[in-house]
């Protein structure tokens, strides 16, 4: 027996504790997943990136979606790409391809898997100006692309005031997420094509907020701000305009005093009460569903989260067709938890939460609000979760039912029901979900470019009749 | 020359893996006609006999995506438990029939149902009850709603109701409905009056 032996038994368990060391590191040590972000007038959106055969490769068929229309057809070796009237064709294997008529000649083979087209990474900037056919920015090292004239610029500055304020003007309204930890305060733009000053570090003259940063990675832009305080955040102008300052009892010993979670609060606190000021986005909308969470299976091939996701967009193209600024928490196949979306919402402090469902029982649309459970008690300043639609709820059913009767009048049939739908109870402003069913008894038609257009049309025209009452000037 | 006991010795096995063979077909054959899940979703428990009760079951209709008080009667036991257990085997019954207004996914069951003082009423359906579900938010609302509002409208004194799948707690019942919080009878009573209308 191996055991009876000492040597043996350590050299036994030495082996074992190396596996499980490596085990462990393995696990724990995992890459984070590559992305790329583009950033376009018809929409912001972040996408994984390929290794294959010691290359980055990208589906091209997932970069053009969301700019226009895109089709795909293989035939044995061969694989026409469409978009829009451009046509381009590629061969497996090859680096040799048409485009729009022309040669264009890939860094690497082109690889075709499940259908899908896969170019190299390296030259999507190139490809995508030419089937473009306008100008597109890529940041290799971060993974961005900017399409067309889209980079948000800014500037910051110190104010000479007591205590000091950091003041960053940028050209077009931001959302970032704000996060502390002791001595910094960041700002990750995920949805903004937030772009570098003039130089990557900036130093101010302040000993209170000496020095701020700004770093561009794997798709997102942050801006560090170092300080000796703790800063909280406002935002004004609309949104193009964030101030940081020390709260008023943390102004004076500026050496010892270190920012702590939670003392730096982007915007307003997430209740009802935030201001019209210094709201960012009419409506934030919600495509149900999504990544591991496929949700209803509406016929074989359809799945509920892509028909929430493509509705969802054509909602947004509407809304932002009317001037309307408006904020999707999912823009991709990703994976969000229904206390994430609530809490997303609640920070961008929307004028109305709109999630997006599809069923293929009934047809037309359905209004819901929500179903708030039995009230708990807010502790202090702080509304309880399941209840945080409490105060809202009057308008949300109004709203509900003032849109299903303007659905109604365009022959839409529609119905204003209250549902027990989360995260609908864990909103703080008005908040409605949409079930989206055919317009007959073909489940197809749920996907009909046409069928969502009407919909999506008449419910951005409902809704945006109604912003004097939603309490916004947008 | 084989031994005649060997040829009958073979003979008699490959009888037996013809027979065996036929069995298995037909048993397949039957699985497949769903015979045997239409015997599974059958209440376990006997019918109550005695006195028959006018009750009020609130049943879902998918045609029009309403529900419909139904008058309906029905033996029903003395103790309060086993009425509001038998209330809701009665709406079950209409569910699980081959013509169901609202069908529910083979093998649904409630495993039980707990009354605890004061008002609150617990049911726990099986784990094919919320698997097997249709996913839908009215599709869903519409059971949830059905079963509560029969429960409440029926037993007097049940003020809230929690619904449990497998006796643990569930997010939603198929993805939509939300299981993660309990349900005023008043205010599903008023849910219930307002899906009552198609528009």
């Amino acid at each position: 027996m191996p055991w009876n032996n000492p040597r043996r038994s350590l050299a036994m368990l030495t082996f074992t504790a190396a596996i499980f060391l490596a085990s462990a590191l393995l696990l724990y040590s995992s890459p984070e997943e590559k992305r790329i972000t583009i950033y376009s007038i018809a929409a912001n959106y972040s996408l994984p990136v390929l290794d294959r055969n010691g290359d980055e490769y990208v589906g091209l068929l997932e970069v053009f979606e969301p700019l226009g229309t895109v089709s795909a057809k293989a035939s044995g070796t061969r694989w026409k790409f469409r978009y829009n009237d451009m046509e381009s064709e590629f061969t497996v294997g090859k680096t040799r391809a048409r485009i729009h008529g022309g040669d264009f000649e890939l860094p690497s083979n082109f690889l075709l898997e499940n259908r899908r087209g896969l170019v190299p990474l390296s030259c999507l900037g190139t490809l995508m100006s030419r089937i473009l056919g306008g100008p597109v920015t890529f940041n290799q090292n971060s993974r961005r692309f900017l399409v067309g004239n889209v980079a948000v610029h800014f500037t910051a500055q110190v104010s000479k005031t007591a205590p000091p304020k950091l003041v960053i003007n940028f050209t077009a309204p931001v959302n970032p997420t704000i996060a502390t930890e002791p001595g910094k305060l960041r700002m990750t733009f995920n949805h903004e094509a937030v772009v570098a000053p003039g130089s990557y570090a900036l130093t101010f003259d302040s000993k209170i907020i000496p020095s701020a940063s700004f770093q561009e990675s794997n798709g997102a832009a942050e801006f560090v701000v170092a300080a000796g305080v703790p800063l909280i955040a406002s935002f004004s102008d609309n949104g193009r305009t964030i101030t940081l300052e020390p709260p008023p009892q943390a102004t004076t010993p500026a050496s010892s005093a270190q920012i702590t979670a939670g003392t730096a609060i982007a915007s307003p606190a997430a209740g009802p009460t935030a201001t019209v000021a210094s709201r960012r986005y009419f409506a934030v909308v919600d495509p149900s569903h999504g990544g591991e969470e496929r949700g209803a299976s509406l016929s074989d091939q359809l799945a509920e989260k892509d028909v929430t996701l493509a509705f969802a967009r054509r909602l947004r193209q509407e809304f932002e067709a009317r001037g309307l600024a408006t904020l999707l928490l999912r823009d991709g196949d990703s994976t969000l938890s229904l206390d994430q979306r609530a809490s997303l919402t609640n920070s961008a402090h929307p004028a109305i939460y709109i999630c997006v469902h599809a069923a293929s029982q009934g047809n037309g649309i359905r209004v819901y609000t929500a179903l708030v459970p039995a009230v708990t008690e807010n502790r202090g300043p702080f509304l309880s979760w399941d209840t945080a639609q409490n105060a809202s709820q009057p308008l949300s059913r109004s709203v509900g039912t003032i849109l299903a009767t303007e659905l109604q009048n365009k022959q839409i049939p529609a119905r204003s029901l209250i549902a027990p739908l989360r995260p609908l109870n864990n909103i703080t402003t008005t908040a409605i979900a949409l079930e989206v069913a055919p317009p007959s008894d073909d489940v197809s038609q749920l996907n009909s470019p046409a069928y969502q257009q009407s919909i999506a049309a008449a419910v951005a025209t409902g809704l945006a009749n109604l912003r004097d009452r939603l309490g916004t000037d947008r | 020359m084989i031994p005649r006991h060997l040829v009958i010795g073979v003979a008699v096995l490959l009888a037996i893996t013809l027979g065996m063979s036929l069995y298995v077909w037909r048993m397949r054959a039957r699985v497949d006609r769903g015979d045997l899940s239409a015997a599974n979703s059958q209440a376990v428990a006997p019918p109550v006999s005695g006195p028959t009760e006018q009750v009020t079951l609130y049943v879902a209709y998918d045609d029009a995506g309403v529900l419909r008080p139904k008058p309906v009667r029905i033996p029903l036991p003395a103790g309060r438990q086993e009425r509001a257990s038998e209330l809701l085997r009665a709406l079950l019954n209409i569910y699980l029939d081959k013509v169901s207004p609202h069908p529910l996914g083979a093998g649904s069951e409630i495993r039980d149902l707990y009354l605890v003082d004061p008002g609150l009423a617990v049911i726990d359906l099986n784990a094919a009850f919320a698997d097997n579900h249709r996913s839908g938010v009215l599709v869903e609302e519409l059971t949830v709603v059905s079963l509560v509002q029969t429960l409440s409208a029926n037993i007097p004194g049940i003020t809230r109701v929690r619904i449990l799948v497998d006796g643990k707690e569930r997010d939603t019942l198929a993805g939509h409905a939300d299981l993660s919080n309990f349900y005023d009878a008043p205010a599903v009573t008023q849910l219930a009056a307002q899906l009552q209308n198609a528009q």
